[in-house]
């Protein structure tokens, strides 16, 4: 099947440009990206707002109207979960895929914390069997870096990355071992995959379920201080300064960490992280706004004003690398009770790219090349995805188009993530997705599902 | 009169003309805790359930007693003998009761904002009776009625709350209360149970709040010193040392009360760790209104319950029937106040 997307404003992150060009896609391929690089001029009033066979073109190709929008490489998501296999109450590989096509996510890493855990060659088949079989956007796994997540022996990072896996990660839990994350950076070298690590000193979180400050103190919440993520992040920094590991630290929160990580760059190390667009877009105020909505509890907690202010300035001077959801889908009942009793999570397939719009491209923090090396060319590189994250020849079919100007209200009834757990609901978003091709294949039109 | 509300979640929504309000009319339903025969029926026919989550004499027994005493019907779930054992949720346990046709909810739990989230699921008022470490608003109100009385006002005082800030839900209360109503809140206590952002809380309510970690500093020429209770299981998680080093260094003392105003009072919203956070001898010495404040508090609840359910005439008419009051009226046919 050929696919032209006709008129919009085509993103490269590698050349730094944005520019009003056609995209061709054939065989799962860019064959071209160019002016009229279809051979085919005059667009003519074409199909707005939707793609359509056009009567004039053989039956096999596609014509997308892309002007006024923007043609981004198709975005990447290195932090969901996904839920399957052992939690499909909550989520499952279908439902998810849904929701990134939907979302614009041509590519997600699932982590392994599944029931039972991705900690062998035979979760990893799992995951990318029942990935082929959904067969809607591409679903990488991420293995376990120890056996079960439990911190204590390494899991078989060999076995699980010739299946493909693409990262090692005990996410959900910290690796609280210094010496087993030690092992984890060196023994990772091997199969060049990045261990991404989430930093939690579990002491200092001491049962907190909010960040710690002024509002947690006001509303006798328990607190998560910014230190519990940080002195992790500095230990991990440290650690790969000594094995020279790759090491991704992920869902970062804190101003501290942020600096942190600007000075392990400085020094030359090949380390990378990633922010949330919730901890871009709220701040630990909204568990007051929103009166105890459990909707607000996640972990690391949203964090204060002077913390989302440093992960904007982050994101703006390129110290952060990549925006992941960390979408993290539950239940119902997992969050229709107390507020210490909830589960930890928020979804954020469905709502990435309005807040990312809305809250950065918007104000100018970040542009659409930005977008497109936060959302797409970095995770890709972080992955080890080498013809995904740009739109070049040869490159694979993977784009994802933007109406930057549409306005909408979320509407977590709307999902086709099974997870509601979201403080966004009812908040008026500019920027959506209406199209989304993966491997040449339209999988979202006009923002519904094909 | 009456409250424009459902719920009384937290002091800190609560504005000083509301506040104003109970302390009024706590104060003519005082009278009635005087009588020979504690009854009028101004809530005749209104039925509060509390619902404790935690542990409790004081402030259970004081909502069932205030409840009594104005008619209502009261019933009582501790939750260490009901479903709860059995795994049933707050919401369904409180969907249930309010299926029974509850009024009001008077609930205790261990998780902040657990009040919030009732107050949202069912149509009955809620009132909090504590939740977690956030407030305590009928503590806070009690409090400030019993200083109120002996002060004759709030405005200007300086109030030294000694202790463990972190986890207290009396200190928060009181603090929002007290400091709306103008008096100069200081907090004392070790820095590991003093969080430093409580002083933000002071432009909060548009006035000013002094954390320290010397107690002599807040005690010194204070009108109030309210002391509070030390969760002595605080020490197994490393906050402080021992007991010993605790009533040595932040304990509330007879020589540390000498830095005090002469005519200071002493409180404290009980249960007490005699000769940990406070002395045994300050604690039973004549400035002390510690079971002042436990009167008080029966009367602040008649108040609240007579506020969010009693309806909108006067309360002194409502106590006193339209025929002059006393037990006849109280509890003659007709003569209830809850007419309209």
């Amino acid at each position: 099947m050929k696919l032209i997307i006709r008129g919009g404003l085509v993103v490269d992150p590698v050349g730094g440009k944005a520019e009003i060009s056609d995209v061709v896609v054939e065989d799962g391929r860019v064959m071209a990206v160019g002016r009229a690089a279809g051979g085919d001029k005059a667009p003519g009033p074409g199909a707005p707002g939707g793609a359509r066979g056009s009567a004039r073109d053989d039956r096999t190709t596609v014509v997308v109207d892309a002007s006024g929008k923007v043609v981004l490489p198709g975005l990447i998501d290195s932090h969901v979960h996904l839920r399957e296999p052992g939690q499909e109450h909550k989520e499952d590989i279908a439902s998810g895929s849904a929701a990134a096509a939907l979302g614009g996510f041509t590519t997600v890493a699932a982590m392994p914390n599944t029931d039972p855990v991705i900690d062998s060659r035979t979760g990893v088949e799992f995951i990318l069997k029942r990935a082929g079989e959904v067969g809607l956007v591409n679903v990488l796994p991420v293995g376990a870096v120890t056996k079960a997540q439990k911190g204590q022996e390494l899991a078989e990072l060999g076995e699980m990355a010739a299946a493909g896996a693409v990262a090692f990660s005990d996410d959900g839990h910290p690796v609280s071992s210094a010496e087993i994350m030690r092992c984890a950076l060196e023994y990772a070298k091997t199969f060049e995959r990045p261990v991404l690590d989430h930093c939690e000193d579990l002491d200092l979180v001491n049962e907190g379920v909010m960040n710690q400050g002024y509002w947690a103190t006001v509303l006798g919440l328990r607190g998560i201080p910014a230190a519990a993520e940080e002195v992790m992040v500095a230990r991990d920094i440290i650690l790969a300064a000594m094995t020279g590991g790759r090491l991704h630290l992920t869902h970062l929160s804190t101003a501290g960490s942020m600096e942190l990580l600007r000075r392990a760059k400085d020094r030359g190390l090949n380390v990378t992280a990633d922010v949330t667009p919730h901890h871009l877009s709220l701040t630990d105020e909204a568990v007051r706004t929103l009166d105890y909505d459990t909707s607000t509890k996640v972990n690391p907690p949203l964090r204060s004003e002077s913390d989302r202010g440093a992960l904007l300035a982050a994101v703006r001077d390129g110290t952060v690398d990549i925006v992941a959801t960390d979408h993290a889908p539950h239940h119902f009942d997992d969050k229709d009770v107390e507020y210490n009793y909830a589960a930890f999570g928020m979804v954020g397939l469905e709502t990435a790219v309005g807040l990312i719009v809305t809250n950065l491209v918007g104000p100018g923090y970040l542009d659409w090349v930005g977008m497109a090396r936060l959302m797409s060319l970095n995770p890709a590189r972080l992955l080890g995805l080498e013809t995904k994250g740009l739109l070049r020849v040869d490159a694979d079919a993977d784009v994802t188009i933007v109406d930057p100007k549409a306005e909408w209200t979320v509407d977590p009834d709307r999902f086709a993530s099974k997870g509601r757990n979201t403080p966004f609901a009812g908040m008026r978003l500019r920027g959506r997705v209406t199209e989304t091709v993966v491997g040449g294949r339209l999988v979202v039109s006009g923002g519904k599902l094909i | 009169m009456g409250l424009r509300r459902k719920d009384i979640l937290t002091l800190e929504d609560m504005d000083v003309e509301e506040m104003t309000t109970v302390l009024d009319t706590a104060e003519s339903l005082k009278e009635i805790l005087s009588r020979d025969i504690k009854k009028v029926p101004t809530l005749r026919g209104k039925s509060v359930l509390t619902l404790f989550y935690e542990a409790s004499t004081r402030t259970r027994t004081s909502f069932e007693l205030a409840g009594k005493y104005m008619s209502a019907d009261t019933v009582n779930i501790a939750t260490t003998t009901s479903a709860v054992v059995k795994g049933e949720t707050l919401k369904d346990t409180a969907w249930n009761v309010e299926a029974m046709g509850i009024d009001c909810i008077v609930m205790r739990h261990p998780v902040a904002g657990a009040p919030h989230f009732l107050a949202r699921l069912c149509q009955a008022s809620v009132i909090n009776a504590g939740d977690g470490m956030h407030e305590h608003p009928t503590q806070g109100l009690l409090d400030m009625f019993s200083i109120r009385e002996r002060k004759g006002r709030l405005v200007g005082l300086k109030v030294a709350i000694i202790g463990d800030i972190l986890h207290s839900r009396v200190a928060r209360s009181d603090i929002w209360g007290l400091g709306k109503m103008g008096a100069e809140v200081w907090v004392a206590g070790p820095p590991t149970l003093v969080p430093p952002e409580v002083e933000r809380m002071g432009p909060a309510f548009g006035g000013r709040l002094r954390a320290t970690h010397r107690v002599d500093e807040a005690i010194e020429g204070a009108d109030v010193v309210m002391v509070l209770r030390l969760q002595l299981e605080r020490q197994k998680k490393g906050l402080f040392p021992s007991i010993r080093e605790y009533s040595r260094v932040f304990g509330v003392n007879r020589a540390r009360l000498a830095l005090a105003k002469d005519d200071f009072i002493l409180m404290h919203p009980g249960p007490m760790n005699r000769g940990v956070e406070i002395a045994s001898d300050v604690a039973d010495a004549d400035y002390s209104v510690i079971l002042e404040q436990v009167t008080n508090g029966v009367a602040v609840r008649m108040a609240i319950l007579y506020l969010l359910l009693g309806g909108s005439e006067s309360p002194v008419q409502a106590v006193a029937g339209p025929s002059g009051g006393g037990p006849t009226g109280a509890r003659g046919p007709g003569g209830g106040g809850d007419q309209r």
